[in-house]
């Protein structure tokens, strides 16, 4: 059984969390921020793992590796513009 | 053991996911962001990968492969283009969410249906909803961003299009609930896909009415929208990782939807269900007034012979990538001791930051580019207020005219400048239809033509030296 009610304690303060720092992030890198955090969401990768490698039947495992692709795109696209876009951010 | 090394990898990646975020208040220290980030995701991927109920490899190896073969090229898209790569990777991770929770679905269905009690049911629900209309919505708005000829630029409206898109949210939400209390009824199979199909058609015509001057907001919308369907998923999947990482992706989305949404003066409800184009035009205002042109000698001897010049860039400053020839305007003029800045205005551009990004790509420092808060109370010691290819942001009318679409929208008070140089492509009013009165000003002078070619020349003119 899932407890349920801890994920949801968990949510709650996350997306606190999650309020209290995006609202401090400078408005030079809102462009970044985004493909940051679709960098780090694209985290559901842990739950294609799962479901593209378990013993499952075969369709299902494909669903999974469907997914795993395009959470894995993400992940590297997200973090390498990311790092490409503030490279180019000089004070001078 | 396996399961303590998950869970404290699970603990360690959402502290450097925090530690990611929280970096990026500072572009001196964003790129420690990065590392936080990447090193929290491997983390992750590392301890999950080893656990022991992963039997199967070859096609975790193989989606990797995939995702970088596809993933690098798209992180090497020109910087005009990262509006569009942004909303293609939130239907990425729109899709994932809705494939991972069909996945879900169809597995408890058929091999544990004991597993599909009501509660995680509506998790699985809100996944596949949330994941496939932020799929097609997004996959529209990256269409309708790289002007892709089938999908229609200007918003698409019809009467009775709320109730429409209403009703098929509505009807996805009912099948989901009789699916969610019937799982394992023989039917319930096609109307869990019939949901799908919904959300899929709904994530379409959530989109059909938005333009462009709106995907700022639109944008920001759906990244809380794929945070939200990654939460979804840490509840179906019992994952907590995956409910800190979407909640701080949702909040993102979050904040930078109010953020869009307050620098144009309107509400959710109102860019997802109010079209923009549709409004009806204001009385042309300055009607009997003219454009008063100036020749680019003119424009040239103004700007060298100002002390202070702001440079309000917009989206046609993109469209025309002038942003290199803008950073020779800005070299020409700081050699001759002129202070030049950037006035950003929030909603400049096609997402949150657009100008910002593209203005340091042409190598200006950031520390020249300034918010429009702070740069209105100085607009009135301004010498030379140049607008490329802005509109709407820097329209006097938003301040008092009722019936505009823009009334109330927070502008650039780029007309309180002394003298006010505007380069524009064309005699058409900008993307919400309005008159610009700014450009029919005593104190503007109009430059027409496209962004980069005018700003070469002015460029050239200023090299040449041949104005004294």
């Amino acid at each position: 059984m899932i407890d349920y009610w801890s994920m949801l304690f968990v949510l709650v303060l996350a997306t606190f969390i999650g309020l209290g720092v995006i609202r401090r992030v400078s408005r030079l890198l809102y462009t970044l921020l985004m493909s940051l955090t679709n960098a780090v969401s694209a985290i559901a990768v842990v739950g294609s793992i799962v479901v593209a490698g378990a013993d499952y039947p075969g369709t299902i495992r494909i669903l999974g590796a469907v997914a795993l692709f395009a959470s894995m795109t993400n992940i590297v696209s997200g973090f390498l513009i990311t790092d490409r876009m503030l490279k180019m951010f000089k004070k001078q | 053991m396996t399961y303590a090394i998950a869970q404290l990898a699970a603990v360690l990646a959402t502290a450097l996911f925090i530690f990611s975020l929280h970096w990026m208040n500072d572009p001196k220290t964003a790129r420690r962001g990065v590392v936080a980030g990447v090193t929290g995701m491997s983390i992750a991927v590392a301890a999950t990968w080893i656990q022991p109920e992963i039997v199967h490899h070859g096609w975790i190896v193989l989606a990797i492969v995939a995702g970088f073969i596809v993933g690098v090229p798209l992180s090497r898209v020109p910087l005009t283009a990262v509006p569009q790569r942004t909303a293609l990777s939130h239907a990425f991770g729109g899709f994932a969410a809705g494939v991972v929770g069909t996945a879900e679905y169809f597995l408890g269905a058929g091999e544990n249906p004991a597993q599909l009690t009501a509660f995680r049911m509506s998790a699985i629900v809100a996944e596949v909803i949330l994941g496939f209309l932020t799929f097609t919505g997004s996959l529209m708005a990256a269409g309708k961003l790289q002007e892709v000829k089938w999908i229609p630029q200007r918003p698409v409206t019809y009467p009775g299009q709320n109730v429409v898109n209403v009703g098929v949210l509505v009807i996805a939400v009912a099948l989901g609930v009789l699916v969610a209390v019937h799982p394992t009824a023989a039917w319930s199979g096609q109307v869990f896909s019939a949901i799908v199909g919904l959300a899929v058609l709904f994530g379409v015509l959530l989109i059909i009415p938005i333009g462009g001057a709106d995907m700022p907001t639109v944008i920001s919308i759906l990244n809380s929208y794929a945070g939200l369907s990654a939460v979804a998923m840490g509840f179906v999947l019992n994952n907590k990782l995956l409910v800190t990482a979407g909640a701080l992706d949702g909040s993102s989305g979050l904040i930078l939807s109010v953020i869009m949404c307050r620098a144009m003066n309107r509400s959710f409800t109102n860019v997802l269900f109010g079209a923009f184009g549709t409004v009806q035009k204001t009385a042309a205002l300055g009607a009997q007034k003219v454009w008063k042109q100036e020749t680019v000698e003119g424009a040239a001897q103004l700007l060298e012979q100002a002390s202070h010049v702001v440079v309000v860039p917009g989206y046609g400053m993109a469209v025309a990538q002038a942003q290199h020839k803008v950073r020779e305007l800005y070299d020409q003029l700081t050699k001759r001791g002129v202070t030049v800045q950037f006035a950003i205005h929030p909603v400049a551009g096609r997402m949150p930051g657009h100008m910002n990004v593209l203005l340091a790509e042409a190598d200006i420092p950031y520390t020249a580019l300034v918010e429009m808060e702070e740069i209105n109370p100085e607009m009135q010691q301004c010498d030379v207020a140049l607008v490329i290819g802005a509109n709407d942001v820097v329209n006097p009318a938003a301040r008092y005219a009722k019936g505009s679409p823009i009334y109330g929208m927070p502008i650039i008070d780029a007309d309180k400048a002394k003298t006010v140089l505007a380069i524009k492509r064309s005699k058409n009013p900008g993307f919400a239809g309005i008159d610009n009165e700014l450009y029919v000003q005593d104190n503007t002078w109009m430059l027409f033509g496209d962004a980069k070619a005018v700003i070469g020349e002015l460029v050239k003119q200023l090299a040449g030296g041949g104005l004294h």
